[in-house]
């Protein structure tokens, strides 16, 4: 560990970095281990036993006597947590998913000894029916534009020499060298957009905040990340947690403030553990502190942890919860900018918008914006989820259409079942049907096609989800959250919350579906913070999609998906039914009767609609159909 | 150093007090710090911080009821934690909610009538690949059907 006086110093370890990060680095000249072994240690394969399967592939490496010629290396998200725990092999780019504790034996015999590749490790691609062998075939990683996530999975985010040996602190170096104000000229000319989800000019921003007389300023990273279904700014804190802070450095130069907050969730705990020590870590090697690799500048950096509570996302909110009080938004203006943390000029930035700053200094404002659309230059990063074969955390090009990447990076719907909707901006978002699948992707075209880009939550569902159920599911976590400060928000997310509570059990009324759009545009128009603004957003804009699936609940009582109790029947499609048993096997109720592969019926008098056995298809051969018209049926009178 | 009207032992209270001193905005931190080191937010001790902080009750207790993770009481033997993020929801996890609470007679939120079990409906653990997923302490579960949960909890 060596302090850091000069750009010059910074530049020698970096010579030393890069040789450490051995083959890691294309080409590689005489590097120390023959193989890097990288193991995915995020949340997602965490879960899924990947730091079991990193301490048994050590221990073999030293039973083996393989531990001069092969590191095996903890990192953050390499993207794909549908298949967790992932590995990769560098040099040769060799990527196994699922891999179990007793897989590991024949890793280090097979491949890691014999250079063979495993086969039945490799990812199986179901468009190509085939396995793929390199992480740079599969369609998943070679469709992506990794700028925020391109040290995801490669590098050790503990490890600060690493992120270093990746042009790591570079684009601190070259801020530094230039006046504030030309710093903020170059992250204005590249049309960085605020990756928190609003879609603000950043280097716009950032002029205004140095423009206010006031001292001191602040710049705050907003990483309460509390969507549903989201994780790409935890992904990013856990995997490269410096180039948040690297972002944080440059954008406190630009504007003059001598602290920085990062407020992250504490429902985060690795993130949390990671930035805690890659601050320490930038303090010790002096790059943060006092006169910051001998330019005069210095910044310190603290850790606040959020306590629970959606709405802190809310920048003014958030700031109100730095400062120790219950997270409440007030009116704007004044923004942040003038006036913020403790009434001074502050900037709040999300993660992924301090991520990019570095790259975009490094490499200049022409480079960024010549990616994605003149409007939104430059990748956005989502976190993809629900019924989609490839969950995981993806970086795309803007202007990418939907359809891209749901089906090629995606890898479509499972199942064989059809794809319905999809969700983005989360519960605070709108969703998109089928017909909006060729929308391309950035903030203007979301917002003109009914939804919003947010901050990159991407929930994808199929026809087995019942959208006015999905709807009351957004909107139940809307109202929960909402801080109870102003009325708009606090007693419509209420009163449209029963509304959908009505529809849902059967007991809508016509005058309903009027009464939605009633509540929803007040709060819109009369709440205080985005939080009120925008949670109706996904009633509306699936009342606007599917108005035809609102109607059938409150018309006809009947819930095509099949999800809302009351308002169906479970019925076997006798011409899509094997006879295969699996949905009698998974019955509780034992309402399933039928021979082995003839088509099997269910019994209405024992069904309770628990769903257990459409889950247990295979074959989507169980479908919900109107109460009252299956053979079984009660009469109701 | 035990207080005989709160029965409660003030020594870490009051070393972590110390450890904030005066220092602005700290209201947060104290109660997370109080909370990892009681269980929970005892009513006696919050008042002993106010005393001591000058901050008052009302506004600790204003911040102790906004944010989800302060709790007032205090919590079963195992936690239970069943996502219910977006990617779990349309996995089937109100399924999995509802068989625990039906089993142990503990509506979400809060603990069984033997402080064995305290279940709460979580939003987004992050490992949405899994779904739906079950903390049963920190034990990570995924991809489970409502019988099968009911067994790990059964087996905690």
């Amino acid at each position: 560990m060596s302090l850091l006086k000069s750009t010059d110093d910074l530049l020698s370890l970096r010579e030393r970095a890069i040789y450490a990060l051995g083959v890691r680095v294309p080409g590689a000249s005489q590097p120390q281990f023959r193989n890097d072994v990288v193991v995915c240690g995020s949340t997602g394969c965490r879960s899924a036993n990947s730091q079991q399967v990193l301490k048994a592939l050590q221990a073999q490496i030293i039973q083996r006597e393989l531990d001069k010629a092969v590191r095996v290396i903890s990192t953050g998200c390499r993207g794909l947590c549908a298949v967790g725990p992932v590995m990769q092999i560098f040099p040769s780019g060799v990527f196994y998913n699922r891999v179990q504790i007793t897989d590991v034996p024949e890793i280090v015999e097979q491949t890691l000894v014999g250079g063979k590749i495993i086969e039945r490790l490799c990812f199986r691609d179901v468009a190509q029916n085939k396995r793929l062998a390199h992480y740079l075939d599969i369609p998943f990683y070679n469709r992506q534009l990794p700028i925020v996530l391109r040290n995801c999975g490669l590098i050790d985010p503990q490890n600060i020499e690493e992120y270093i040996a990746t042009d790591g602190y570079l684009g601190l170096t070259k801020a530094l060298e230039l006046s504030p104000e030309e710093v903020i000229e170059i992250i204005k000319n590249s049309g960085l957009r605020g990756r928190g989800g609003a879609g603000f000019s950043t280097g716009i921003k950032w002029e205004l905040c140095r423009r206010v007389a006031k001292q001191p300023k602040y710049v705050i990273c907003n990483a309460d990340e509390g969507d549903p279904g989201a994780f790409m700014d935890r992904s990013i804190l856990e995997a490269d947690p410096h180039s948040v802070i690297e972002g944080m450095v440059i954008a406190a130069y630009a504007i003059g403030a001598p602290l920085g907050y990062i407020y992250v969730r504490a429902e985060y705990p690795l993130a949390v553990i990671h930035l805690r020590r890659a601050i320490a870590q930038a303090r010790a090697y002096g790059l943060l502190g006092e006169n910051i690799l001998g330019s005069g500048f210095s910044f310190d950096l603290h850790l606040k942890e959020g306590a629970g509570a959606f709405v802190c996302g809310e920048e003014m909110a958030l700031i109100a919860s730095v400062e120790g009080r219950r997270g409440e938004p007030r009116p704007k203006p004044p923004f942040p900018a003038v006036s913020g943390l403790w009434n001074r000029p502050t900037v709040v930035n999300n993660v992924k918008t301090y991520a990019l700053t570095p790259r975009i200094i490094l490499r200049g404002p022409e480079w960024f914006s010549s990616i994605g659309t003149s409007k939104s230059p430059g990748t956005a990063v989502f976190a993809l989820t629900g019924k989609i074969r490839n969950t995981g955390l993806i970086e795309v090009p803007m202007g990418i259409t939907l359809r891209e990447i749901i089906y090629d990076i995606g890898g479509g719907i499972p199942k064989k079942r059809q794809f319905k909707a999809v969700q983005t901006g989360g519960p605070l978002g709108g969703c998109l049907p089928a017909s909006a699948l060729d929308t391309p992707v950035d903030f203007d075209s979301l917002t003109e096609a009914g939804a919003t880009m947010g901050s990159g939550g991407m929930i994808v569902v199929d026809e087995r989800t019942c959208m006015v159920e999905f709807a009351k599911y957004f909107l139940t976590f809307a109202t929960a959250e909402s801080c109870g400060k102003c009325v708009p928000c606090r007693i419509g997310g209420q009163r449209l919350l029963e509304v959908l509570t009505r529809i849902t059990s059967g007991a809508g009324t016509p005058r309903d579906l009027d009464e939605i759009e009633r509540i929803s545009r007040n709060m819109r128009e009369a709440s205080l913070c985005a939080l009120g603004q925008l949670t109706p957003g996904p009633v509306m804009s699936a009342l606007r999609f599917f108005r035809e699936e609102y109607e059938a609940h409150v018309y006809d009582k009947f819930c095509l998906a099949g999800v809302c109790k009351g308002l169906y029947e479970l019925h076997v499609d006798a011409d899509r039914c094997a006879g295969c048993g699996l949905c009698k096997k998974a019955c509780s109720q034992d309402a399933i009767s039928g021979n082995r592969k003839e088509p099997h019926v269910i019994d209405q008098l024992k069904c309770i609609q628990c769903g257990a056995c459409v889950e247990a298809c295979n074959l989507d051969a169980i479908v919900a159909q109107p109460r009252g018209k299956g053979v079984h049926a009660i009469a109701v009178a | 150093m035990l207080d005989m009207t709160t029965n409660f032992d003030l020594a870490p209270l009051h070393a972590i007090l110390e450890e904030y001193g005066s220092q602005k905005g700290t209201v947060i931190p104290i109660l997370q710090r109080v909370q990892d080191a009681y269980g929970y937010l005892p009513k006696e001790i919050l008042a002993e911080i106010s005393k001591r902080t000058n901050i008052p009750l009302t506004q600790l207790m204003g911040v102790a009821t906004f944010y989800t993770q302060f709790r007032l009481s205090p919590r079963g033997k195992h936690l239970i934690r069943v996502c219910d993020g977006t990617a779990c929801h349309v996995s089937g996890a109100p399924h999995i909610v509802r068989a625990i609470e039906k089993e142990y007679d503990m509506p979400a939120g809060s603990s069984s009538p033997d402080l064995k079990y305290t279940l709460e409906v979580v939003y987004c653990v992050g490992a949405c690949g899994l779904a739906p997923v079950v903390i049963v302490d920190d034990k990570v579960y995924g991809r489970l059907s409502p019988d099968a949960v009911l067994e790990k909890v059964r087996d905690v």
